[in-house]
């Protein structure tokens, strides 16, 4: 065996830094992903070295929650993979209306794109009222800009696109005001979604969902954070309720995906237990 | 060929005239290729990827698939990047993704690739960058080149668009610049 880069060194004491010094554990990231967002934190640190970093880290409290914003990385997009929420309102929505109050987790909410998907689809389909949205991630910079539902007049053309390919039944722009370089949604879309940090990493179950949202983060977890994760996301759920992840995650090394059932595999819905008689 | 100069695993990286600078790759190699083979070609975005797949499979002795998250990069196979997420290479050798933002404009970059890939397999990667028209692949050859592994470019004269095979000499510089039948064979000769 080789003797291990200074890199890799590095990037293993200052997980252990930020978990001793600040109570997070980043232990159970992918260290390749990982290991490029601490390097471009450290980069717009003006640190030279992850090594550096993790040095101010320890002393200097106040670059925790930039850290924290570094890390995280929330990169989302309205209505991205158009076909996958088709599936999911023409093959969930239905059951989910049989419900008189809808319980709705989405868990790495980044910047609030896909929760006003969301919102958007429940409204079209008249479910919207009697839903419950929690939109949870554990970036509070992020959380504060979803609650805004603001976002950059740059993206307006291909969400637009998405939405219809999505199945979309007006016109997205019906859905905000554009001001300036930017995007406002409408205020009624957040009616009732409920935003709030929670650490998929740290935090426990908080309520009794029909269906969760998680697109995109676990990808980021090594194995056995990924099956603690969806541990977490079957003591979550009702008997029968829909899972949702993102386009190319494979639950293949995951022992806790055996409690649920492959609803589609193409938009990676799954239902917790077996399907209903 | 001694030990030191042997290849443990092989990444490829195009944009522009990919699919036909990387049919030509595949239809060259041997059959009995014993690393994995990992591929970044840039395409548009809902694109599910199984087209590019079927395409190159049309080509290549090899069996070609789509890499995979946190499976392993198996070795005799040709595994393409799925289109919308970085393709990374962890320690174990397994695939990860990541929907990070774009990197030189583009997810699937092959920057991404190249420098994770450099870090798992150092001197054992072999790398190359074909044909493209902008300058992704540049970066992470430096970082195949700074871990000791070897570089190819192909031949910017060769190239459909001479702009990658330029960028990444530009930065990179290679161990040699060659033509796509130099490619084939540099990596059948240099891979177990
Ligand atoms: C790539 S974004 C995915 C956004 C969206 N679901 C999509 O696919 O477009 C990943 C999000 O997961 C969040 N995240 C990462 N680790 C987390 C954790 N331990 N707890 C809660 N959220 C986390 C990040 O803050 C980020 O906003």
């Amino acid at each position: 065996m080789p003797r291990p880069d200074p890199d890799d060194v590095e990037l293993e004491l200052f997980v252990r830094a930020l978990q001793l010094r600040h109570g997070y554990d980043f232990s159970g990231y992918a260290r390749a992903s990982l290991k490029r967002r601490v390097q471009s934190v450290a980069m717009a640190s003006q640190c030279k070295t992850i090594g550096e970093l993790t040095a101010k880290l320890i002393r200097e409290d106040a670059r925790l929650p930039s850290v924290i914003a570094g890390l995280s990385v929330p990169v989302s997009e309205m209505f991205r993979n158009p076909s996958v929420f088709k599936a999911l309102v023409a093959e969930v929505f239905p059951v989910l209306a049989s419900y008189p109050h809808i319980n709705i987790w989405q868990a790495g909410c980044a910047r609030g794109e896909e929760i006003y998907t969301l919102a958007i689809l429940l409204e079209e389909a008249g479910l919207y009222e009697r839903a419950q949205i929690y939109a949870t991630d554990f970036n509070d910079s992020a959380l504060a800009l979803a609650q805004e539902g603001i976002f950059p007049v740059a993206e307006a053309r291909t969400w637009s696109e998405n939405y219809l390919a999505a199945g979309g039944q007006h016109s997205l722009s019906d859905y905000w005001h554009a001001r300036y370089e930017h995007l406002k949604l409408d205020e009624k879309l957040k009616r009732n979604i409920t935003f709030a940090n929670h650490n998929l990493v740290a935090d426990g179950v908080f309520c009794e969902a029909h269906l969760i949202l998680c697109r995109n983060v676990l990808i980021y977890f090594t194995n056995p954070l990924q099956d603690r994760v969806l541990g977490l996301f079957r003591d979550s759920l009702v008997r029968g309720g829909y899972l949702m992840l993102g386009n190319k995650e494979s639950l293949s090394f995951a022992p806790n995906a055996g409690e649920f059932t492959v609803l589609n595999a193409r938009a990676r819905i799954y239902r917790l237990g077996l399907p209903q008689p | 060929m001694t030990s030191a100069g042997r290849s443990t695993a092989v990444v490829i990286g195009c944009s522009t005239g990919g699919l036909h600078a990387l049919s030509t790759i595949l239809a060259a190699l041997r059959p009995d290729l014993a690393v994995p083979v990992i591929a970044v070609c840039h395409r548009g975005q809902d694109d599910d990827g199984t087209l590019l797949v079927e395409l190159l499979a049309q080509h290549s002795r090899l069996p070609v698939c789509e890499a995979e998250e946190r499976r392993l990069a198996a070795p005799g196979i040709i595994h393409l990047a799925p289109s919308g997420y970085h393709l990374l290479l962890e320690t174990d050798g397994r695939f990860m993704l990541s929907t990070d933002p774009r990197v030189r404009y583009v997810r699937p970059a092959v920057d991404v690739l190249f420098q994770s890939a450099a870090d798992v397999h150092r001197e054992g990667l072999l790398a190359a960058v074909l044909t493209g028209a902008n300058d992704d692949g540049a970066d992470g050859l430096l970082a195949v080149r700074r871990h000791g592994g070897y570089a190819l470019v192909q031949d910017p004269e060769e190239a459909e668009a001479p702009q990658m095979p330029l960028a990444a000499l530009k930065r990179a510089g290679a161990d040699a610049v060659i033509s796509l039948a130099g490619i084939a064979r540099t990596i059948n000769e240099r891979c177990p």
